[in-house]
Protein backbone atom coordinates (compact mmCIF):
# COMPACT_ATOMS: atom_id res chain seq x y z
CA UNK A 1 0.00 0.00 0.00
CA UNK A 2 1.34 3.80 -0.53
CA UNK A 3 -0.12 6.46 1.45
CA UNK A 4 0.59 10.00 1.04
CA UNK A 5 0.20 12.36 4.28
CA UNK A 6 -0.36 16.00 4.05
CA UNK A 7 1.77 16.56 0.63
CA UNK A 8 2.13 20.15 0.11
CA UNK A 9 4.37 20.89 -2.99
CA UNK A 10 5.41 24.74 -3.54
CA UNK A 11 7.07 25.92 -6.81
CA UNK A 12 8.39 29.39 -5.82
CA UNK A 13 5.34 31.12 -4.76
CA UNK A 14 3.01 28.79 -6.36
CA UNK A 15 1.49 26.18 -3.96
CA UNK A 16 0.72 23.01 -6.21
CA UNK A 17 -0.55 20.84 -3.60
CA UNK A 18 -2.14 21.69 -0.37
CA UNK A 19 -2.09 19.27 1.90
CA UNK A 20 -2.80 16.25 -0.03
CA UNK A 21 -3.15 12.62 2.16
CA UNK A 22 -4.40 9.60 0.41
CA UNK A 23 -3.94 5.50 0.08
CA UNK A 24 -3.33 3.83 -2.89
CA UNK A 25 -4.57 -0.01 -1.98
CA UNK A 26 -2.59 -3.39 -3.94
CA UNK A 27 -4.97 -4.98 -6.13
CA UNK A 28 -6.81 -1.75 -7.44
CA UNK A 29 -6.40 0.69 -10.00
CA UNK A 30 -6.07 3.65 -8.28
CA UNK A 31 -7.24 6.86 -10.68
CA UNK A 32 -5.86 10.38 -9.69
CA UNK A 33 -8.17 12.42 -11.78
CA UNK A 34 -8.50 16.16 -12.08
CA UNK A 35 -8.35 19.50 -14.58
CA UNK A 36 -5.02 20.50 -16.40
CA UNK A 37 -3.13 22.24 -13.09
CA UNK A 38 -4.85 20.84 -10.71
CA UNK A 39 -1.63 18.90 -9.58
CA UNK A 40 -2.16 15.35 -10.62
CA UNK A 41 1.44 14.67 -12.11
CA UNK A 42 2.88 16.84 -9.45
CA UNK A 43 1.34 14.76 -6.90
CA UNK A 44 2.19 11.43 -8.69
CA UNK A 45 5.92 12.69 -9.23
CA UNK A 46 6.14 13.60 -5.20
CA UNK A 47 5.03 10.24 -4.45
CA UNK A 48 7.58 8.04 -6.93
CA UNK A 49 10.14 10.94 -5.48
CA UNK A 50 10.85 12.59 -9.03
CA UNK A 51 9.73 16.15 -6.52
CA UNK A 52 10.36 15.91 -3.40
CA UNK A 53 7.79 17.63 -1.25
CA UNK A 54 7.94 20.89 0.47
CA UNK A 55 5.90 19.09 3.31
CA UNK A 56 4.52 15.88 3.67
CA UNK A 57 5.73 12.27 3.74
CA UNK A 58 4.79 9.50 1.26
CA UNK A 59 4.99 6.10 2.82
CA UNK A 60 5.41 2.56 0.74
CA UNK A 61 4.47 -0.34 3.20
CA UNK A 62 4.95 1.43 5.93
CA UNK A 63 8.12 3.03 4.91
CA UNK A 64 8.58 6.27 4.69
CA UNK A 65 9.86 7.14 1.16
CA UNK A 66 10.30 11.11 1.58
CA UNK A 67 12.78 11.15 4.75
CA UNK A 68 15.18 7.96 2.62
CA UNK A 69 18.67 9.48 1.30
CA UNK A 70 19.41 8.05 -2.37
CA UNK A 71 20.67 4.70 -1.69
CA UNK A 72 18.47 3.66 0.97
CA UNK A 73 15.49 4.27 -1.56
CA UNK A 74 17.17 2.00 -4.53
CA UNK A 75 15.30 -1.17 -3.12
CA UNK A 76 11.84 0.36 -3.03
CA UNK A 77 12.54 1.92 -6.51
CA UNK A 78 13.23 -1.37 -8.15
CA UNK A 79 9.62 -2.31 -7.11
CA UNK A 80 8.25 0.78 -8.96
CA UNK A 81 7.39 0.61 -12.37
CA UNK A 82 6.35 3.50 -14.46
CA UNK A 83 5.34 4.06 -17.17
CA UNK A 84 5.15 7.76 -18.53
CA UNK A 85 3.34 10.25 -20.76
CA UNK A 86 5.57 9.99 -24.13
CA UNK A 87 6.82 6.43 -22.88
CA UNK A 88 10.49 7.68 -21.97
CA UNK A 89 12.38 4.75 -23.82
CA UNK A 90 15.88 4.82 -24.50
CA UNK A 91 16.21 5.97 -27.94
CA UNK A 92 19.76 4.67 -28.03
CA UNK A 93 18.69 1.02 -27.50
CA UNK A 94 15.98 -1.42 -29.18
CA UNK A 95 12.93 -2.67 -27.66
CA UNK A 96 14.44 -5.57 -26.00
CA UNK A 97 17.34 -3.73 -24.74
CA UNK A 98 15.13 -0.98 -23.02
CA UNK A 99 13.54 -3.89 -21.41
CA UNK A 100 16.71 -5.60 -20.45
CA UNK A 101 17.97 -2.69 -19.14
CA UNK A 102 16.68 -2.76 -15.24
CA UNK A 103 17.23 -6.61 -15.59
CA UNK A 104 21.33 -5.52 -16.73
CA UNK A 105 21.63 -3.27 -13.40
CA UNK A 106 19.73 -4.50 -10.56
CA UNK A 107 19.72 -8.83 -11.62
CA UNK A 108 22.21 -11.32 -11.80
CA UNK A 109 20.64 -13.20 -14.68
CA UNK A 110 21.85 -14.63 -17.36
CA UNK A 111 22.02 -13.29 -20.69
CA UNK A 112 19.31 -16.05 -22.07
CA UNK A 113 17.10 -15.14 -18.72
CA UNK A 114 17.37 -11.84 -19.29
CA UNK A 115 16.57 -12.24 -22.93
CA UNK A 116 13.74 -14.50 -22.02
CA UNK A 117 12.16 -12.25 -19.37
CA UNK A 118 12.28 -9.76 -22.31
CA UNK A 119 10.01 -11.81 -24.63
CA UNK A 120 7.99 -12.65 -22.31
CA UNK A 121 7.05 -9.46 -21.06
CA UNK A 122 6.93 -7.82 -24.70
CA UNK A 123 4.30 -10.99 -25.34
CA UNK A 124 2.22 -9.85 -22.67
CA UNK A 125 1.86 -6.50 -23.82
CA UNK A 126 0.86 -8.03 -27.28
CA UNK A 127 4.55 -7.08 -28.74
CA UNK A 128 5.70 -10.31 -29.73
CA UNK A 129 8.74 -10.43 -31.90
CA UNK A 130 9.29 -6.69 -32.19
CA UNK A 131 12.22 -6.86 -29.64
CA UNK A 132 15.05 -5.04 -32.42
CA UNK A 133 13.23 -2.81 -33.55
CA UNK A 134 13.93 0.95 -32.32
CA UNK A 135 11.80 3.41 -30.26
CA UNK A 136 11.52 5.23 -33.49
CA UNK A 137 9.96 2.57 -35.60
CA UNK A 138 7.46 2.18 -33.35
CA UNK A 139 3.84 4.24 -33.19
CA UNK A 140 2.55 5.74 -30.25
CA UNK A 141 0.42 2.74 -29.06
CA UNK A 142 3.45 0.47 -29.27
CA UNK A 143 5.51 2.70 -27.64
CA UNK A 144 3.56 2.89 -24.55
CA UNK A 145 3.16 -0.80 -24.50
CA UNK A 146 6.81 -0.64 -24.52
CA UNK A 147 6.82 1.42 -21.79
CA UNK A 148 4.38 -1.18 -20.04
CA UNK A 149 6.87 -4.00 -20.50
CA UNK A 150 9.76 -2.17 -19.04
CA UNK A 151 8.00 -1.40 -16.16
CA UNK A 152 6.32 -5.06 -15.63
CA UNK A 153 10.26 -6.45 -16.62
CA UNK A 154 11.12 -6.22 -12.69
CA UNK A 155 7.98 -7.62 -11.26
CA UNK A 156 7.12 -4.44 -9.67
CA UNK A 157 4.87 -4.37 -6.60
CA UNK A 158 4.10 -0.83 -7.65
CA UNK A 159 3.20 0.44 -11.06
CA UNK A 160 2.35 4.20 -11.84
CA UNK A 161 1.20 5.48 -14.74
CA UNK A 162 0.96 8.69 -16.42
CA UNK A 163 -1.33 9.92 -18.94
CA UNK A 164 -1.78 6.31 -20.49
CA UNK A 165 -3.75 7.53 -22.94
CA UNK A 166 -2.60 10.77 -24.15
CA UNK A 167 -2.21 10.51 -27.84
CA UNK A 168 -3.76 7.64 -28.30
CA UNK A 169 -6.72 6.80 -30.51
CA UNK A 170 -9.94 5.19 -28.63
CA UNK A 171 -9.45 1.76 -29.59
CA UNK A 172 -5.85 1.82 -28.82
CA UNK A 173 -6.43 3.47 -25.23
CA UNK A 174 -8.94 0.58 -24.16
CA UNK A 175 -6.44 -1.82 -25.43
CA UNK A 176 -3.67 0.00 -22.86
CA UNK A 177 -6.17 0.62 -20.02
CA UNK A 178 -7.11 -3.28 -20.37
CA UNK A 179 -3.62 -3.96 -20.11
CA UNK A 180 -2.96 -1.96 -16.74
CA UNK A 181 -5.72 -3.19 -15.38
CA UNK A 182 -5.20 -7.00 -16.16
CA UNK A 183 -1.52 -6.60 -14.70
CA UNK A 184 -2.76 -4.91 -11.82
CA UNK A 185 -4.67 -8.24 -11.29
CA UNK A 186 -2.20 -10.15 -12.03
CA UNK A 187 0.39 -9.21 -9.96
CA UNK A 188 -1.44 -7.63 -7.60
CA UNK A 189 0.38 -4.25 -7.94
CA UNK A 190 -0.73 -0.73 -6.48
CA UNK A 191 -1.11 1.04 -8.94
CA UNK A 192 -2.01 4.56 -9.59
CA UNK A 193 -3.17 6.04 -12.91
CA UNK A 194 -2.77 9.64 -13.44
CA UNK A 195 -5.81 10.45 -16.26
CA UNK A 196 -7.90 12.88 -16.96
CA UNK A 197 -9.67 10.60 -19.88
CA UNK A 198 -13.39 9.60 -18.52
CA UNK A 199 -13.31 6.55 -20.42
CA UNK A 200 -10.18 5.39 -18.32
CA UNK A 201 -11.83 6.46 -15.33
CA UNK A 202 -15.27 4.54 -15.87
CA UNK A 203 -13.70 1.30 -17.37
CA UNK A 204 -11.10 0.81 -14.82
CA UNK A 205 -11.33 3.22 -11.78
CA UNK A 206 -11.21 0.85 -8.84
CA UNK A 207 -10.64 3.90 -6.68
CA UNK A 208 -10.36 6.83 -7.60
CA UNK A 209 -8.95 10.90 -6.74
CA UNK A 210 -10.41 14.15 -8.11
CA UNK A 211 -8.04 16.66 -7.60
CA UNK A 212 -9.05 20.76 -7.84
CA UNK A 213 -6.95 23.16 -7.04
CA UNK A 214 -4.32 21.52 -5.56
CA UNK A 215 -6.49 20.03 -3.29
CA UNK A 216 -8.64 16.43 -2.63
CA UNK A 217 -11.75 17.30 -3.46
CA UNK A 218 -13.74 14.20 -3.78
CA UNK A 219 -12.63 10.28 -3.39
CA UNK A 220 -14.55 7.28 -4.62
CA UNK A 221 -14.87 4.49 -7.48
CA UNK A 222 -16.47 4.67 -10.72
CA UNK A 223 -19.88 3.46 -9.67
CA UNK A 224 -20.15 6.55 -7.43
CA UNK A 225 -18.48 8.96 -9.49
CA UNK A 226 -21.85 9.11 -11.65
CA UNK A 227 -24.32 10.20 -8.67
CA UNK A 228 -22.15 12.33 -6.95
CA UNK A 229 -23.61 15.89 -5.70
CA UNK A 230 -19.97 17.17 -6.46
CA UNK A 231 -20.32 20.44 -8.36
CA UNK A 232 -16.74 20.67 -9.70
CA UNK A 233 -16.39 17.19 -9.83
CA UNK A 234 -19.71 17.02 -12.02
CA UNK A 235 -18.13 20.01 -14.11
CA UNK A 236 -15.08 17.80 -14.95
CA UNK A 237 -16.72 14.16 -15.60
CA UNK A 238 -19.56 15.38 -17.62
CA UNK A 239 -17.98 18.21 -19.70
CA UNK A 240 -18.88 16.72 -23.10
CA UNK A 241 -21.72 16.28 -24.48
CA UNK A 242 -21.78 12.24 -24.63
CA UNK A 243 -20.69 12.36 -21.01
CA UNK A 244 -23.91 14.68 -20.41
CA UNK A 245 -26.22 12.25 -22.30
CA UNK A 246 -24.63 9.10 -20.92
CA UNK A 247 -25.35 10.56 -17.19
CA UNK A 248 -29.23 11.14 -18.47
CA UNK A 249 -29.26 7.20 -19.09
CA UNK A 250 -27.89 6.48 -16.03
CA UNK B 1 27.40 32.36 -11.15
CA UNK B 2 28.18 30.69 -7.85
CA UNK B 3 24.94 29.17 -7.79
CA UNK B 4 26.15 27.49 -11.22
CA UNK B 5 29.36 26.96 -9.88
CA UNK B 6 27.96 24.69 -6.75
CA UNK B 7 25.40 22.87 -9.18
CA UNK B 8 28.30 21.75 -11.77
CA UNK B 9 30.31 20.61 -8.63
CA UNK B 10 27.43 18.73 -6.74
CA UNK B 11 26.71 16.86 -10.25
CA UNK B 12 30.36 16.02 -10.74
CA UNK B 13 30.50 15.14 -7.06
CA UNK B 14 27.09 12.52 -7.85
CA UNK B 15 28.71 11.50 -11.38
CA UNK B 16 31.29 10.00 -9.68
CA UNK B 17 29.46 7.35 -7.25
CA UNK B 18 29.39 4.15 -6.69
CA UNK B 19 27.92 2.56 -10.20
CA UNK B 20 25.07 0.39 -9.56
CA UNK B 21 26.84 -2.48 -12.02
CA UNK B 22 30.61 -2.33 -13.17
CA UNK B 23 29.96 -4.03 -16.04
CA UNK B 24 27.29 -1.60 -17.40
CA UNK B 25 28.91 1.43 -16.89
CA UNK B 26 31.77 -0.32 -18.57
CA UNK B 27 30.01 -0.79 -21.53
CA UNK B 28 28.90 2.81 -21.58
CA UNK B 29 32.43 3.74 -21.38
CA UNK B 30 33.82 1.78 -24.23
CA UNK B 31 30.35 3.27 -26.40
CA UNK B 32 31.53 6.42 -25.37
CA UNK B 33 35.05 6.22 -26.02
CA UNK B 34 34.52 4.38 -29.87
CA UNK B 35 31.84 7.72 -30.29
CA UNK B 36 34.24 10.78 -29.23
CA UNK B 37 37.87 8.98 -30.63
CA UNK B 38 36.87 6.76 -33.80
CA UNK B 39 33.73 9.47 -34.57
CA UNK B 40 36.32 12.85 -34.20
CA UNK B 41 39.10 11.00 -36.20
CA UNK B 42 38.11 12.31 -39.94
CA UNK B 43 38.25 15.93 -38.31
CA UNK B 44 41.17 15.43 -36.77
CA UNK B 45 42.87 14.41 -39.61
CA UNK B 46 42.01 16.61 -41.86
CA UNK B 47 42.74 20.16 -39.49
CA UNK B 48 45.77 18.85 -38.27
CA UNK B 49 47.37 17.98 -41.65
CA UNK B 50 46.33 21.60 -42.87
CA UNK B 51 47.55 23.17 -39.48
CA UNK B 52 50.87 21.71 -39.57
CA UNK B 53 51.40 22.68 -43.35
CA UNK B 54 49.99 26.22 -42.66
CA UNK B 55 52.05 26.69 -39.68
CA UNK B 56 55.33 25.50 -41.39
CA UNK B 57 54.70 28.03 -44.19
CA UNK B 58 53.66 31.14 -42.29
CA UNK B 59 57.43 29.94 -39.86
CA UNK B 60 59.72 29.78 -43.13
CA UNK B 61 57.68 33.00 -44.58
CA UNK B 62 59.11 35.13 -41.92
CA UNK B 63 62.13 33.25 -40.98
CA UNK B 64 63.66 33.12 -44.28
CA UNK B 65 66.92 35.17 -43.74
CA UNK B 66 70.65 34.45 -44.39
CA UNK B 67 71.01 34.40 -40.53
CA UNK B 68 68.92 32.13 -39.42
CA UNK B 69 69.16 28.47 -40.12
CA UNK B 70 66.74 26.54 -41.97
CA UNK B 71 66.08 23.98 -38.97
CA UNK B 72 64.62 26.67 -37.30
CA UNK B 73 61.24 26.15 -39.20
CA UNK B 74 61.08 22.46 -37.86
CA UNK B 75 61.51 23.44 -34.12
CA UNK B 76 59.07 25.90 -34.15
CA UNK B 77 56.70 24.12 -36.02
CA UNK B 78 57.36 21.29 -33.68
CA UNK B 79 56.70 23.73 -30.32
CA UNK B 80 54.03 25.49 -32.11
CA UNK B 81 52.11 22.16 -33.06
CA UNK B 82 52.83 20.22 -29.44
CA UNK B 83 51.89 23.40 -27.36
CA UNK B 84 49.39 25.12 -28.62
CA UNK B 85 47.86 23.85 -32.16
CA UNK B 86 47.50 20.21 -31.82
CA UNK B 87 45.70 20.32 -28.10
CA UNK B 88 44.07 23.38 -28.18
CA UNK B 89 42.71 23.84 -31.76
CA UNK B 90 41.93 20.60 -31.26
CA UNK B 91 39.49 20.94 -27.97
CA UNK B 92 38.19 23.69 -29.35
CA UNK B 93 37.09 21.76 -32.61
CA UNK B 94 36.18 18.61 -30.16
CA UNK B 95 34.12 21.12 -28.06
CA UNK B 96 31.71 21.89 -31.31
CA UNK B 97 31.44 18.07 -32.37
CA UNK B 98 31.50 16.41 -28.98
CA UNK B 99 30.07 18.89 -26.77
CA UNK B 100 27.30 19.79 -29.11
CA UNK B 101 26.52 15.99 -29.16
CA UNK B 102 26.18 15.33 -25.51
CA UNK B 103 24.22 18.70 -24.39
CA UNK B 104 21.79 17.63 -26.91
CA UNK B 105 21.86 14.15 -26.37
CA UNK B 106 21.46 14.38 -22.50
CA UNK B 107 18.98 17.41 -23.17
CA UNK B 108 16.68 15.70 -25.20
CA UNK B 109 16.98 12.95 -22.51
CA UNK B 110 15.95 15.13 -20.12
CA UNK B 111 12.82 16.87 -21.82
CA UNK B 112 11.63 13.62 -22.88
CA UNK B 113 11.63 12.02 -19.19
CA UNK B 114 14.22 9.61 -20.00
CA UNK B 115 16.31 10.94 -17.40
CA UNK B 116 13.38 10.44 -14.44
CA UNK B 117 12.53 6.59 -16.03
CA UNK B 118 16.43 6.23 -14.93
CA UNK B 119 15.93 7.65 -11.55
CA UNK B 120 12.49 6.14 -11.31
CA UNK B 121 14.68 2.51 -11.58
CA UNK B 122 17.28 3.65 -8.90
CA UNK B 123 19.65 4.48 -11.53
CA UNK B 124 21.97 7.42 -10.71
CA UNK B 125 21.66 9.09 -13.65
CA UNK B 126 24.16 11.70 -13.27
CA UNK B 127 26.63 8.73 -12.83
CA UNK B 128 25.60 6.69 -15.87
CA UNK B 129 25.13 9.21 -18.35
CA UNK B 130 27.95 11.99 -17.33
CA UNK B 131 30.64 9.48 -15.77
CA UNK B 132 31.72 7.42 -19.04
CA UNK B 133 31.41 10.53 -20.96
CA UNK B 134 34.08 11.96 -19.21
CA UNK B 135 35.94 9.12 -19.03
CA UNK B 136 35.98 8.42 -22.63
CA UNK B 137 37.19 12.65 -22.67
CA UNK B 138 39.90 12.25 -20.56
CA UNK B 139 41.48 8.93 -22.28
CA UNK B 140 40.34 9.37 -25.86
CA UNK B 141 41.08 13.72 -26.37
CA UNK B 142 45.03 13.12 -25.89
CA UNK B 143 44.67 9.96 -28.11
CA UNK B 144 43.29 12.11 -30.40
CA UNK B 145 45.75 15.19 -29.75
CA UNK B 146 48.80 12.44 -30.19
CA UNK B 147 47.28 11.23 -33.76
CA UNK B 148 46.89 15.42 -34.52
CA UNK B 149 50.81 15.77 -33.30
CA UNK B 150 51.84 13.30 -35.62
CA UNK B 151 49.79 14.32 -38.64
CA UNK B 152 50.56 18.19 -37.82
CA UNK B 153 54.04 17.41 -37.85
CA UNK B 154 53.87 15.34 -41.62
CA UNK B 155 52.12 18.19 -42.74
CA UNK B 156 54.45 20.42 -42.22
CA UNK B 157 56.58 17.83 -43.93
CA UNK B 158 54.57 17.69 -47.21
CA UNK B 159 54.74 21.49 -47.67
CA UNK B 160 58.24 21.28 -47.37
CA UNK B 161 58.21 18.73 -49.84
CA UNK B 162 56.19 20.74 -51.67
CA UNK B 163 57.39 24.62 -51.88
CA UNK B 164 60.79 23.48 -51.24
CA UNK B 165 61.81 26.71 -49.29
CA UNK B 166 62.65 24.63 -46.48
CA UNK B 167 64.00 21.25 -47.48
CA UNK B 168 62.93 18.26 -45.88
CA UNK B 169 66.74 17.10 -44.56
CA UNK B 170 66.42 20.74 -42.76
CA UNK B 171 62.54 20.73 -41.29
CA UNK B 172 63.98 16.93 -39.94
CA UNK B 173 67.00 18.00 -38.44
CA UNK B 174 64.84 20.67 -37.09
CA UNK B 175 62.32 18.77 -35.43
CA UNK B 176 65.16 16.97 -33.61
CA UNK B 177 66.67 20.00 -32.43
CA UNK B 178 66.63 20.91 -29.07
CA UNK B 179 63.43 19.01 -28.02
CA UNK B 180 62.61 19.95 -24.66
CA UNK B 181 60.95 16.90 -23.39
CA UNK B 182 58.25 19.35 -20.72
CA UNK B 183 56.26 20.25 -24.22
CA UNK B 184 54.89 16.93 -24.25
CA UNK B 185 54.42 17.25 -20.41
CA UNK B 186 52.94 20.26 -21.25
CA UNK B 187 50.62 18.89 -24.12
CA UNK B 188 49.26 16.30 -22.41
CA UNK B 189 48.10 18.02 -18.92
CA UNK B 190 46.43 20.17 -21.63
CA UNK B 191 44.51 17.38 -23.59
CA UNK B 192 43.44 16.21 -20.14
CA UNK B 193 42.19 18.90 -18.83
CA UNK B 194 40.57 19.66 -21.77
CA UNK B 195 38.87 16.88 -22.31
CA UNK B 196 37.31 16.66 -18.87
CA UNK B 197 36.17 20.13 -19.70
CA UNK B 198 34.26 19.18 -22.54
CA UNK B 199 32.41 16.62 -21.56
CA UNK B 200 31.47 18.02 -18.05
CA UNK B 201 30.48 21.70 -18.90
CA UNK B 202 27.95 20.25 -22.38
CA UNK B 203 27.14 17.54 -19.97
CA UNK B 204 26.19 20.14 -16.97
CA UNK B 205 24.27 22.22 -19.38
CA UNK B 206 22.23 19.21 -21.15
CA UNK B 207 21.14 17.65 -17.84
CA UNK B 208 19.66 20.77 -16.62
CA UNK B 209 17.83 21.52 -19.69
CA UNK B 210 14.12 21.96 -18.93
CA UNK B 211 11.42 22.87 -21.27
CA UNK B 212 11.79 21.60 -25.18
CA UNK B 213 13.32 21.60 -28.33
CA UNK B 214 14.24 25.34 -28.16
CA UNK B 215 16.05 24.88 -24.73
CA UNK B 216 18.10 21.92 -25.72
CA UNK B 217 19.32 23.85 -28.84
CA UNK B 218 20.26 26.68 -26.44
CA UNK B 219 22.24 24.10 -23.81
CA UNK B 220 23.98 22.80 -26.75
CA UNK B 221 25.02 26.23 -27.53
CA UNK B 222 25.41 27.39 -24.12
CA UNK B 223 27.91 23.98 -23.87
CA UNK B 224 29.91 24.82 -26.79
CA UNK B 225 30.48 28.52 -25.63
CA UNK B 226 31.74 27.94 -22.33
CA UNK B 227 34.09 25.23 -22.97
CA UNK B 228 35.47 27.14 -25.56
CA UNK B 229 35.85 30.10 -22.72
CA UNK B 230 37.22 27.51 -20.23
CA UNK B 231 39.31 25.91 -22.60
CA UNK B 232 41.19 29.19 -23.66
CA UNK B 233 41.70 30.08 -20.09
CA UNK B 234 42.33 26.55 -18.67
CA UNK B 235 45.28 26.98 -21.82
CA UNK B 236 46.63 30.01 -20.05
CA UNK B 237 46.42 28.98 -16.65
CA UNK B 238 48.34 25.61 -17.90
CA UNK B 239 51.00 27.56 -19.51
CA UNK B 240 51.64 30.07 -17.26
CA UNK B 241 52.55 27.46 -14.41
CA UNK B 242 54.04 24.89 -16.05
CA UNK B 243 56.48 26.50 -18.64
Amino acid sequence: MIETKDIVKTFGENEVLKGISAEFKPGKNNLIIGGSGSGKTTLLKCIVGLHEPTNGDVFFDGQNFTNMHFRERVPIRKEIGMLFQNSALFDSMSVADNIMFPLNLFTDMSKSEKQDRANFCLKRVNLDGKGKLHPSELSGGMKKRVGIARAISMQPKYLFVDEPNSGLDPLTSILIDRLISDLTQEYNTTTVVVTHDMNSVMGIGDHIIFLHGGQKWWEGSNKEIAHTNNQELNEFVFASPFMKAAREKL
Amino acid sequence: MFHSLGRYLLLLRLSFRKPEKFSVYWAEVMREMVSEGIGSLGIIVIISLFIGAVATIQTAFQLVSDFIPKTVVGGITRDSTILEFSPTICALVLAGRIGSSIASQIGTMRVTEQIDALEIMGVNAPGFLISPKIIAGVTMIPVLVVVSVILGLSGGYLACAASKEVSTADYLAGLTDGFNPLIVTVCAVKAIVFGFLINSICAYQGFYTSGGALEVGQAATRGVVYSCIMILFADLVISRVLL
